[in-house]
């Protein structure tokens, strides 16, 4: 028997606080295994996002700070590291809201993601063979035109002209060409029609797949991320409320009434399922 | 006719300097959302870094512009690191403050270094005049131009085709989206700052060529600002066209009112009094974004 191999991503009671004064991660805790795909839902205000921004070092440009608590990426602590250099070293936030820079085009956006390529000879190795850093400018396009053929069809035109799926699809697009080996996903359902979802979360679960990319999903469309997923957390007001394999999160009845919107098998209104959110609190 | 025509090209010709200072102001504008009001003073210190390299070392004209080109670029980095890198989330009306304070150090230390005095440079350019059609315009008048337009077209060339120049754009529109992709923005800011403090350089050297300089050449700096606003802050190509258009009506104004009115003085008036009236109909300037902040 070996041992269980440490988690590529440990969080461990991480508290954060904003301005000094509002704490929002009130000792949250998650592990994210090597090569899976992980679900961190919870209500809107939860602390999803700002859980992301604790990885990857965008917390203290929001005036936000880790006061107790630790990230731990394969082993290293992640503190004191500034966001540029948290990315070298692998972890690629594609943030909520996608944030595509409007003003440059699309093969602009995607070729600033170099910038995050492998900085340590063992990163390199491990993204081999497409890893080619600078000079490799063409086949990581090609391997995002590849995921996104809607993305070659545009490529010279502005990020800020996409519609909002294009948009999606960019700032997933500039995740590959990064090649991290963990990916924050915020909210990528975020304003896109059914159908988009589905192409999206396919591509998602393909990238998981083919790149081999451990992939941190936040989402409210708690359907979709526990397809996709093998594990999920659920967090409510800071911290981790619920937590498992997303076969027993499927079945557990809360879940299956807050996330899931159904009650007895049937499909409940979102206005209902909201009415209910705002009363009942995660076991308290 | 041929009056009009003369102070149309002579102004634009002109307005092509205005414009690559205006660029000083919006390089670091645009990167850190700060006002450098030490522009001027960067300009005058790379003048007297071009005089001195003719005057004390003897080398020829390119060389010295080459120098005030490297103790420019030095210049704002080192300030970049010192001053402004520990400033960093500050407000950017307490940075705006430490770039006037800058500027009076910068022209103190010139004084100290060179002294108050009138300096001009050597003749660098031919004294025949140069004819296009039926428009004479001086040498010194032109070449210094051309200079500052190749400055702008360069600087304009590295912000749209290089890596680094999209890096920094990328920068400039959203710094955390930037820092998070791995770009350290950090070194954005440095990069902007010795960018601005080059242009400010180069136009510092040739408006020295044409007119001579002193501690006090800064002022120019200020008396440009309203290019600055005109081309709304935040795009070169908003400055290009700025100072062409400040130019040329600084010239009518000065062509066509000065010798109404006695006394004269309508030229240093009238680009302001345009200002006013454009910023009026247009409070973001021609080119600029809406949410280009005023003071
Ligand atoms: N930059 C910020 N400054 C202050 N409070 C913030 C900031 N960002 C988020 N918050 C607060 O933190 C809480 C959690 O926000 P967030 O992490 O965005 O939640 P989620 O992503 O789960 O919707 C909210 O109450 C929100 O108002
Ligand atoms: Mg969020």
């Amino acid at each position: 028997m070996t041992a269980p191999a440490p988690p590529l991503l440990a969080v461990n009671n991480l508290e954060v606080v904003y301005h000094h004064s509002v704490q929002v991660l009130k000792g949250l805790s998650l592990a994210v295994p090597e090569g899976r795909i992980v679900a961190l839902l919870g209500s809107n205000g939860a602390g999803k996002t700002t859980a992301l921004k604790a990885i990857s070092g965008l917390l203290p440009l929001e005036n936000g700070a880790i006061e107790a608590g630790a990230v731990t990426y394969r082993g290293q602590d992640l503190a004191g590291l500034l966001p540029h250099q948290i990315a070298r070293r692998g972890i690629f936030q594609v943030r909520e809201g996608r944030h595509v820079f409007e003003d440059l085009t699309v093969e602009e956006n995607l070729l600033c993601a170099t910038y995050a390529r492998p900085s340590t000879p063992a990163r390199w190795r491990r993204n081999a063979p497409g890893a080619t850093g600078r000079g490799g400018k063409a086949v990581e396009l090609d391997r995002v035109y590849d995921y996104f053929p809607r993305l070659r069809e545009r490529r010279g035109g502005l990020g800020g002209y996409l519609s909002g799926g294009e948009q999606q699809m960019l700032a997933i697009g500039r995740a590959l060409v990064a090649g991290p080996d963990l990916m924050l996903l915020d909210e990528p359902s975020l304003g896109l029609s059914p159908l988009l979802v589905e192409e999206i979360f396919a591509i998602v679960e393909r990238i998981n797949r083919e790149q081999g990319t451990t992939i941190l999903l936040v989402e409210q469309n708690a359907h979709m991320a526990l397809q996709l997923a093998s594990h999920g957390y659920i967090m409510e007001n800071g911290k981790v409320v619920l937590d498992g394999p997303v076969e027993r999160l499927r079945q557990d009845r809360d879940v299956q009434e807050f996330y899931l919107g159904r009650r007895g098998g049937q499909a409940k209104s979102y206005r209902e399922v909201k009415h209910y959110k705002r009363r009942k609190r995660w076991l308290s | 006719m041929d009056l009009l025509l003369q102070l149309l090209a002579s102004g634009a010709v002109t307005g092509c300097i205005y414009a690559l200072i205006a660029i000083g102001f919006v390089v670091v504008y645009k990167a850190t959302g700060v006002i450098n009001f030490a522009t001027g003073e960067l300009m005058m210190l790379g003048s007297f870094f071009a005089w001195t390299a003719m005057t004390a070392a003897q080398v020829p004209f390119v060389a010295a512009l080459l120098v005030a080109i490297a103790g420019a670029a030095a210049v704002g980095a080192v300030v970049e690191r010192v001053v402004l890198r520990p400033l960093l989330g500050q407000r950017a009306i307490s940075v705006i403050m430490v770039t006037i304070g800058l500027s009076s150090i910068f022209k103190g230390l010139a004084q100290i270094l060179w002294s108050g005095e009138y300096r001009s440079f050597p003749p660098i350019w031919p004294r025949r005049p140069i004819t296009l059609g039926p428009v004479l315009l001086p040498a010194r008048q032109v070449y210094p131009s051309l200079i500052a337009l190749a400055a702008i077209l360069l600087l304009a060339l590295l912000f749209r085709f290089t890596r680094t120049g999209t890096a920094m754009r990328a920068t400039a529109a959203d710094q955390a989206t930037a820092f998070g992709m791995g770009i350290d923005i950090r070194r954005m800011f440095s990069l902007s700052w010795v960018l601005a403090a080059v242009s400010a350089a180069i136009s510092g050297v040739v408006i020295g060529t044409i007119g001579g300089i002193s501690p006090q050449l800064g002022a120019v700096g200020l008396r440009i600002f309203p290019v600055v606003i005109l081309g709304g802050l935040d795009s070169i190509g908003g400055a290009l066209v700025g100072g062409i258009v400040m130019g040329i009506l600084e010239n009518l104004a000065g062509g066509y009112l000065d010798p109404l009115l006695p006394g004269g003085g309508v030229k240093e008036v009238a680009p302001f009094v345009a200002l006013v009236l454009i910023l009026m109909v247009r409070p973001y300037g021609l080119f600029g974004t809406r949410d280009v902040e005023r003071l």
